[in-house]
């Protein structure tokens, strides 16, 4: 016992002091961006393919000179999707390497734990695809960035996308459509935009929730069969997806009626599911398929052995290519921000906000990058920190997601953006803040 | 040589009743407190202070709380993240509908009525005991976070359920850095700290023990169980609720019920098994020791560069390999070690 104390404690002084000669390595004209990732706990599948994606893109940057001749740095913390740690994660990284010019947590409750630290620190947050969908209203949350599509708008796409399966939005009226949902702040965000709508179009909207994390459902779709709904949306994350699958198939409910939210529509969600998941539609901001930009993560990384991922098969998975995305946006608002303040020099976070909210991502520079129809084209502003709004629909056929939309959906946008104008305005009041562009 | 009692005579009762009889301890107690409230707030950045200092601070305080019910009146509970969340989601309350309410009274108030909910969840305990009391605090737990999520009203209509806590000022100063978070949080935790272990010297902390080690005893020696059970209950949920509020004006900024979920319940009881069940000090170094044992493991597997997957997964391993080898070798906790080494030191250099 003594060795193994003493043992124990060599171990620790010598790490210690590792750490410290580590974080003296000074670098510099290097782009530093934040990631509390998580990669262990109940939602590390999604959180090892999203963290992986980005490293990979900033890698391959890294690897054709940086951008402009300005590598890109990162530095990621374990947050286990826990707030607690991971506001814990944004503190410690914020200040290495000079400062963070982005961050990105990939989790609702860290994000909204360090909603207002981004703001005093002047540190910009992405969301991309979750977390406030007021936030696309720049004058009140100069610093966060729902990009591409937030909830609301997910929302508001769904029913365009079932009115229209089911022969035009009129066709909706007296039609039933069931809102199963994560009983958590993530489940009921959509849910002014289901009731507006149910109101405007006449459909009766069923909420049912879940109580996290879901894996027990018989009794709501017991419900759900007697209701008889021509629709479900699955609103679920982690391990909830794929026990609503199974269920759906073990109760008989078709899993073509079923609509996953994006979160609910990867191949984690559905390989486990088995046959069950056949027909199974989910959305999505990303076009299922192959884009060169994969093929030179494949050949320029993966070859040599510098891919983030452990398994090469999930390249260009739902998350992965979430990943990709959000590195291929963040590179261009950092290649924007560039143009304005001095190319091939770092910029600070200040001028980052000012380059995320500029982006405009269109077909020339998705080609460029080659990614070209794989995100929806983005162009933001200071009104408009969403800088797209518009998804896909990908079913499953047993062995990959295919696009069933061939153009991109995007709903009521007059509503979603009343919705957010009313909610930010709240938060405006509450944290007596003026709404205001930022120059 | 140093920590002896040799020629530090009591002449009075008051001078035998100290909390630390030992001038060494009340000198180190003093120093840590001078070092804590002048030196850290200069000297640490605000990373320890934000992203350390205060966590440690809070979850010390709701750990004390669970080491009121159960490391001294004997109640196994699992409902501590609950009494946190009734806490903060109270004070918010207050805040939000009482304008020009003051922050402390407000943080007093949500502690008021997480001690109510502890006292209606603690009727159970006059029936039963053990693990099944521990089962029925479970209920606790999921019927308050059920409770949040449901009802609009206590999260103020926010459309996620999410709420974002009022600026904390007190008589017009605005604490909103991190100097400032931390020597609010300090005094507060501070104070209760003080208040709780000259409760537990009183005689209701020993109405506490006596029913803890053997309530059928104390009843026929004329304690009142009820009474005793309950203000267990209540004193305890207090603590909780303020730790919990906190937690959410000084740590977290917004929170949602889910923050509040059986994890944390969980993690503050290991705190106090770490620590030391039935002792004050243990709450504080149970907290340091979860707080602090994950950041210094991740810190220490980046030092070594290992990979991200490989270093998160690694950390849990040797995270739970700790826990096992502390509990092996000492199951009553860190408290004890330090007890021990207080022994020891007694005697240094001249051991029997």
């Amino acid at each position: 016992m003594k060795h193994i104390k003493s043992l124990m404690l060599a171990t620790a002084i010598a790490s210690a002091a590792l750490t410290i000669a580590g974080s003296a390595q000074a670098q510099a004209k290097e782009q530093y961006i934040a990631l509390p990732s998580y990669r262990v706990g109940p939602y590390a599948a999604g959180g090892s393919g999203f963290y992986g994606g980005i490293i990979d893109y900033f890698n391959l940057v890294n690897q054709a000179g940086g951008v402009n001749g300005v590598k890109i740095s990162w530095e990621e913390c374990e947050t286990e999707y826990n707030p607690s740690r991971g506001v814990e994660c944004y503190e410690r990284l914020k200040t290495k390497q000079g400062g963070a010019t982005l961050v990105e947590t990939l989790s609702t409750g860290v994000a909204y734990g360090i909603l207002d630290r981004v703001a005093q620190d002047k540190i910009p947050m992405t969301m991309i695809g979750y977390g406030r969908s007021d936030a696309a209203n720049g004058k009140v949350f100069p610093y966060v960035y729902p990009l591409i599509s937030s909830y609301w708008s997910q929302a508001a796409a769904m029913i365009k996308y079932l009115g229209d399966k089911d022969g035009g939005m009129d066709k909706l009226k007296g039609k039933k459509i069931v809102h199963l949902y994560h009983d958590s702040a993530f489940g009921k965000e959509p849910l002014p935009v289901l009731e507006a709508l149910s109101k405007q179009y006449g459909f009766e909207l069923i909420k049912i929730p879940v109580a996290p994390p879901g894996s027990e459902q018989q009794s709501q779709w017991l419900q759900i069969r007697q209701a008889k709904p021509d629709h479900v949306i699955l609103w679920g994350w982690g391990v909830m997806n794929s026990v609503a699958i199974k269920t759906a198939q073990r109760n008989g409910f078709p899993r073509d009626k079923m609509l996953g939210v994006w979160w609910a529509g990867s191949e984690e969600d559905t390989i486990p599911s088995g046959d069950a998941a056949k027909g199974y539609t989910a959305m999505s901001f990303n076009t299922p398929g192959n884009y060169p930009v994969l093929d030179d993560i494949r050949k320029k990384l993966y070859a040599s052995g510098k891919g983030n991922l452990a398994d090469q098969a999930r390249i260009g998975s739902v998350y992965h290519m979430r990943g990709v995305t959000a590195g291929i946006l963040w590179v261009e608002a950092i290649r924007v921000a560039q143009e304005k303040f001095g190319k091939g020099k770092p910029i600070t976070g200040e001028q980052m906000r000012w380059g995320l909210e500029n982006l405009n991502v269109d077909d020339a520079r998705q080609k460029a990058v080659g990614a070209l129809g794989m995100f929806p084209t983005v162009k933001t502003s200071c009104d408009d920190h969403e800088g797209s709004g518009a998804v896909k629909v990908q079913q499953w056929d047993g062995k990959k997601w295919t696009a069933i939309t061939p153009k991109w959906i995007v709903g009521d946008k007059a509503l979603v953006r009343k919705l957010v104008e009313e909610s930010s305005a709240k938060y405006a009041e509450e944290k007596k803040i003026t709404p205001a562009c930022m120059k | 040589m140093i920590y002896r009692e040799a020629g530090q005579f009591k002449t009075s009762y008051q001078a035998d009743n100290q909390i630390f009889p030992i001038r060494q301890d009340r000198l180190a107690l003093t120093a840590t407190l001078l070092a804590a409230v002048f030196l850290l707030p200069y000297f640490a950045t605000p990373y320890i202070l934000s992203a350390i200092m205060i966590p440690f601070l809070i979850f010390a305080l709701a750990a004390l709380g669970l080491n009121i019910l159960t490391g001294y009146a004997g109640q196994l509970s699992l409902g501590t993240a609950a009494f946190m969340a009734v806490g903060a989601f109270a004070s918010y309350n207050f805040m939000a509908r009482l304008p020009g309410l003051p922050l402390l009274v407000s943080f007093i108030l949500g502690g008021l009525c997480a001690a109510m909910v502890g006292i209606a969840f603690g009727l159970p305990s006059l029936r039963i005991r053990g693990f099944y009391l521990a089962a029925s605090t479970l209920a606790t737990q999921f019927f308050v976070v059920w409770c949040l999520t449901k009802i609009p009203y206590l999260t103020n209509y926010s459309s996620s359920g999410v709420i974002t806590v009022q600026k904390m000022t007190i008589l017009g100063y605005q604490f909103d850095t991190p100097q400032s978070k931390y020597i609010l949080v300090l005094a507060i935790v501070a104070v209760m700290a003080l208040l709780a272990k000259n409760m537990i010297r009183s005689n209701v902390g020993r109405s506490w023990m006596a029913v803890r080690d053997m309530d059928m005893a104390a009843e026929v020696i004329g304690f009142r169980l009820m009474r005793t059970k309950l203000l267990a209950f209540a004193v305890s949920s207090f603590y909780c609720g303020v730790a919990g509020a906190l937690y959410a004006y000084a740590y977290l900024g917004t929170v949602e019920p889910e923050a509040y979920n059986l994890d944390l319940s969980f993690r503050i009881l290991f705190m106090i098994i770490i620590g030391g069940v039935g002792s004050i000090l243990g709450s504080f170094l149970g907290a340091a020791f979860i707080v602090l044992l994950p950041v210094f493991l991740n810190i220490v597997a980046h030092g070594l560069s290992l990979p991200t997957s490989v270093a998160s997964n690694l950390e849990l391993m040797v995270f739970g390999a700790l826990i096992i080898f502390f509990l092996i070798v000492e199951p009553h906790g860190l408290a004890r070690l330090w007890q021990i080494a207080k022994e020891k030191l007694r005697l240094w250099p001249f051991p029997h």
